[in-house]
């Protein structure tokens, strides 16, 4: 690798050619702070933050986009970067709305750590004309504020890399805005509700609907019976929000916390993903020994079903017609569950906690109400409950590991990896290939699906028969896909799909890490792994193993595929427009 | 300056969005065009509205944001149709000097809309422009190819009401 020799503060040192002076300033063990900068997404040098003085140079350089060269001499912390920074950040203020008390982001907001960072001490000190924008509540998902957005463009910039660009700046000048095309609402548009944006938002310009206020109403209703699901990859992402290592498995301590909120019971999604393996293989194996239509695709990722209903709707077909686990869950708790309590599901609220904000949008999707009453009531993401947990005093870290109640917490380790990228793959081969061979599997680890690359793709020989696969995640990454099986070059039988890049893990409602974070660490394979390891760590790795579904389909469902199984684990999709 | 999107009616004809998808199919190649196209196609509907904007997204494969957010920026596109009477006030410096603002503003109270605007009738548009080249004449206003000049405030009312039908 060629490299240059630079000096930053004085010190000297080598450092890959053509690099920014953000980057090399690292190897120094020197933070320039920024925020609109997001690596390889949104490399654009315009909020002005990243400012540093390079000797020789007529004016202050952006660290973030200026390129390193031989001999370079860069000062990062001098008296004119400092006041740049401040007066900059001063500037941002101008237009920005103060609310800073009860934002949501208050604590976790990249603009207010900065200003403390350089004392800006007057927030008024360019106090001038603003422009009101009234709120974007329209959609299911989440709340655009304008008044707080500091037109950095990293909102853009995700929906982009998505492939979506529903959003952008429009306008120029002061009335520049972000916004949808003709300035419609986000309903009104092919937004797909991933939340990539949220989590990409240094401030509170844009945040998800919080349904917390709907969630202890439940709970303080004493004629309701509440129950709790938590998505797979929630006890991978929670512990962020309280300070926890990156990767922290808190599955014991999130369960603790939801039985001190109130939750009638705390049972585990995971049981539902190990239903949609059931569901979802015995679909699959029907499709290839009847000649139904391949390749199916996975429908767990509402964000990616309503990006396949908007974008690709002749493709619908192809999409497996399971419920996602979340809905498969709520079904069976007011189907099943109700009968076996001698309920009626209408004193049932289903509340789930996931990693999305799709799923805020999937609870009110059509044909998904198999008692007659939602599935599900309420979806709230990480983040909300982790502010639930923080709001009702629990001390967090400090609580005993529980285990979650009994029967539907139950679940294998094939469910456990659903909360990222090829894990629905994996756990749905893994329940595949030994139904088709009527052999255990000498190994239950399918590693070529495993992976944070954006397309991955395998072939397996199960006795005689080749079954070749695929996984994306990333609508983007998707599209690729797509394509393929639209002109026809598509030999795949089986892909998953996860709307979000690295998938839930990943997803639109997880704990926010600042830009700095997901720029310089690999924030999925970190979540990832605490996955992996809770599933090499579980005694049941196949979901076919999993004793109350085995119950649930010999008591109530009959077989997988049964015309019951359909009636209440499956579902339909709806032709939707790219522009209305 | 916010673009008041309009809210007429689209009346494009089978001939315009011939002509357009005619210029598309020989820019849809090279995504750099897009400011050509957006340019030809007001040519051919006069303003660039939601229906003729989705025609550009589609055929260039551009997403429809995009194409809206270059039409906001670039003052020489208009959201709103011209009307069969296009009234254009001229802000160069000596008209301004010469009070033409007083006069923009006149019209705008009289006929109910801003600059870049159009009345829900379709009847008139009023548009601001820069010098036209007739600084002797200031302040000077266009009424379609008609030049009004040495323009006061008291005599808009009585330009207007030629042109109303």
């Amino acid at each position: 690798m060629e490299t240059v020799n630079i000096k930053i503060n004085g010190m000297p040192l080598s450092v890959p050619k053509g690099i920014s002076i953000l980057e090399a300033a690292r190897f120094a063990g020197i933070e320039i702070p920024t925020l609109c900068y997001l690596k390889d997404m949104n490399e654009i040098g315009a909020c002005r933050i990243c400012m540093v003085e390079v000797k020789g140079a007529r004016s202050l350089v952006t660290a973030c986009v200026y390129p390193v060269n031989e001999g370079m001499e860069v000062f990062t912390n001098t008296e004119r970067v400092r006041h740049s920074r401040k007066t900059t950040l001063e500037l941002i203020l101008s237009t920005h709305d103060k609310k800073c008390l009860s934002c949501v982001r208050s604590g976790n907001c990249e603009l207010q750590a900065l200003c403390k960072e350089f004392g800006v001490d007057d927030e008024n000190a360019f106090a001038g004309e603003t422009i009101h924008y009234d709120f974007d509540d329209s959609a299911a998902h989440m709340v655009r504020d304008n008044n707080k957005c500091i037109l950095c463009r990293r909102c853009v910039a995700a929906c982009d890399a998505q492939g979506i660009s529903v959003i952008g700046a429009n306008a120029r000048g002061f009335d520049t805005h972000i916004s949808s095309a003709f300035d419609k609402d986000l309903a009104e548009v092919s937004c797909i509700s991933c939340g990539q944006c949220i989590v990409n938002c240094p401030t509170g310009a844009i945040v998800e609907k919080d349904d917390t206020d709907k969630v202890l109403a439940a709970i303080n209703d004493p004629d309701k019976f509440v129950i709790v699901n938590t998505a797979p990859s929630i006890r991978a992402t929670l512990g962020e929000a309280f300070g926890m290592h990156i990767g922290t498995n808190v599955e014991g301590k999130m369960v603790a916390a939801l039985r001190r909120l109130g939750f009638d019971r705390v049972f585990d999604t995971d049981f539902a993903a190990d239903l949609t393996i059931m569901e979802e293989a015995h679909e699959f194996l029907d499709r290839v020994q009847n000649g139904g239509v391949l390749p199916m695709i996975t429908s767990c990722s509402p964000g990616w079903i309503k990006y396949c209903e908007h974008y690709y709707p002749e493709l619908i077909p192809h999409l497996s017609t399971c419920k996602s686990p979340q809905q498969m869950f709520g079904a069976t708790m007011k189907t099943y569950y109700a009968q076996k309590m001698g309920m009626d599901p209408k004193d049932m609220v289903v509340v789930g906690v996931m990693p999305c904000t799709a799923k805020k949008f999937e609870t009110k999707r059509p044909d998904q109400a198999a008692s007659g009453y939602p599935d599900v009531d309420i979806a709230i993401t990480t983040r909300e409950l982790a502010r639930m947990i923080e709001s009702a005093g629990i001390f967090f870290k400090h609580l005993p590991d529980e285990s979650f109640d009994i029967p539907f917490g139950e679940s294998t380790g094939a469910a456990t990896i659903f909360g990222t990228t090829g894990g629905v793959m994996e756990a749905a081969l893994r329940t595949a290939v030994e139904t088709l061979t009527g052999k255990e599997l000498p190994s239950v680890d399918f590693k070529e699906v495993r992976g944070m690359k954006a397309i991955k793709e395998a072939e397996y020989d199960v006795d005689g028969t080749k079954i070749k696969v695929a996984v994306a995640s990333g609508t983007k990454n998707a599209k690729v896909l797509l394509d393929k099986i639209k002109d026809g070059t598509a030999d795949y039988q089986f892909i998953e799909i996860m709307g979000c890049p690295g998938g839930c893990i990943n997803g639109g409602g997880q704990p926010i890490q600042h830009a700095v974070v997901r720029n310089f660490v690999d924030l999925k394979a970190r979540r990832a792994a605490a996955l992996y390891d809770a599933d090499s760590k579980n005694k049941k790795r196949k979901s076919h193993e999993n004793e109350t579904i085995q119950k649930l389909y010999q008591e109530f469902l009959g077989e997988p595929g049964s015309h019951k199984a359909h009636e209440i684990l499956h579902t339909s999709y709806v032709p939707r427009k790219k522009y209305n | 300056m916010l673009k008041k999107i309009s809210t007429i009616p689209f009346r494009g004809t089978p001939e315009q969005a011939q002509r357009l998808q005619a210029v598309i199919e020989t820019c849809k190649d090279d995504k750099s065009q897009l400011m050509h196209v957006m340019q030809e196609a007001q040519e051919i509907y006069g303003y660039l509205p939601y229906e003729v904007q989705v025609m550009i997204a589609e055929g260039m494969d551009i997403p429809l944001e995009k194409v809206y957010g270059v039409s906001t920026f670039y003052a020489q596109f208009s959201l709103s149709p011209k009307g069969e009477t296009n009234i254009s006030v001229c802000l160069g410096t000596a008209c301004y000097v010469k009070g033409s603002q007083q006069i923009l503003d006149k019209l705008s109270e009289l006929l109910g809309i801003g600059a870049g605007e159009c009345t829900p009738d379709g009847a008139f548009s009023l548009e601001a422009c820069r010098c036209i080249g007739a600084c002797g004449l200031a302040p000077v206003l266009t009424v379609n190819d008609e030049v009004y000049g040495k323009i006061t405030e008291d005599d808009v009312a009585g330009i207007l009401a030629k042109y109303r039908s």
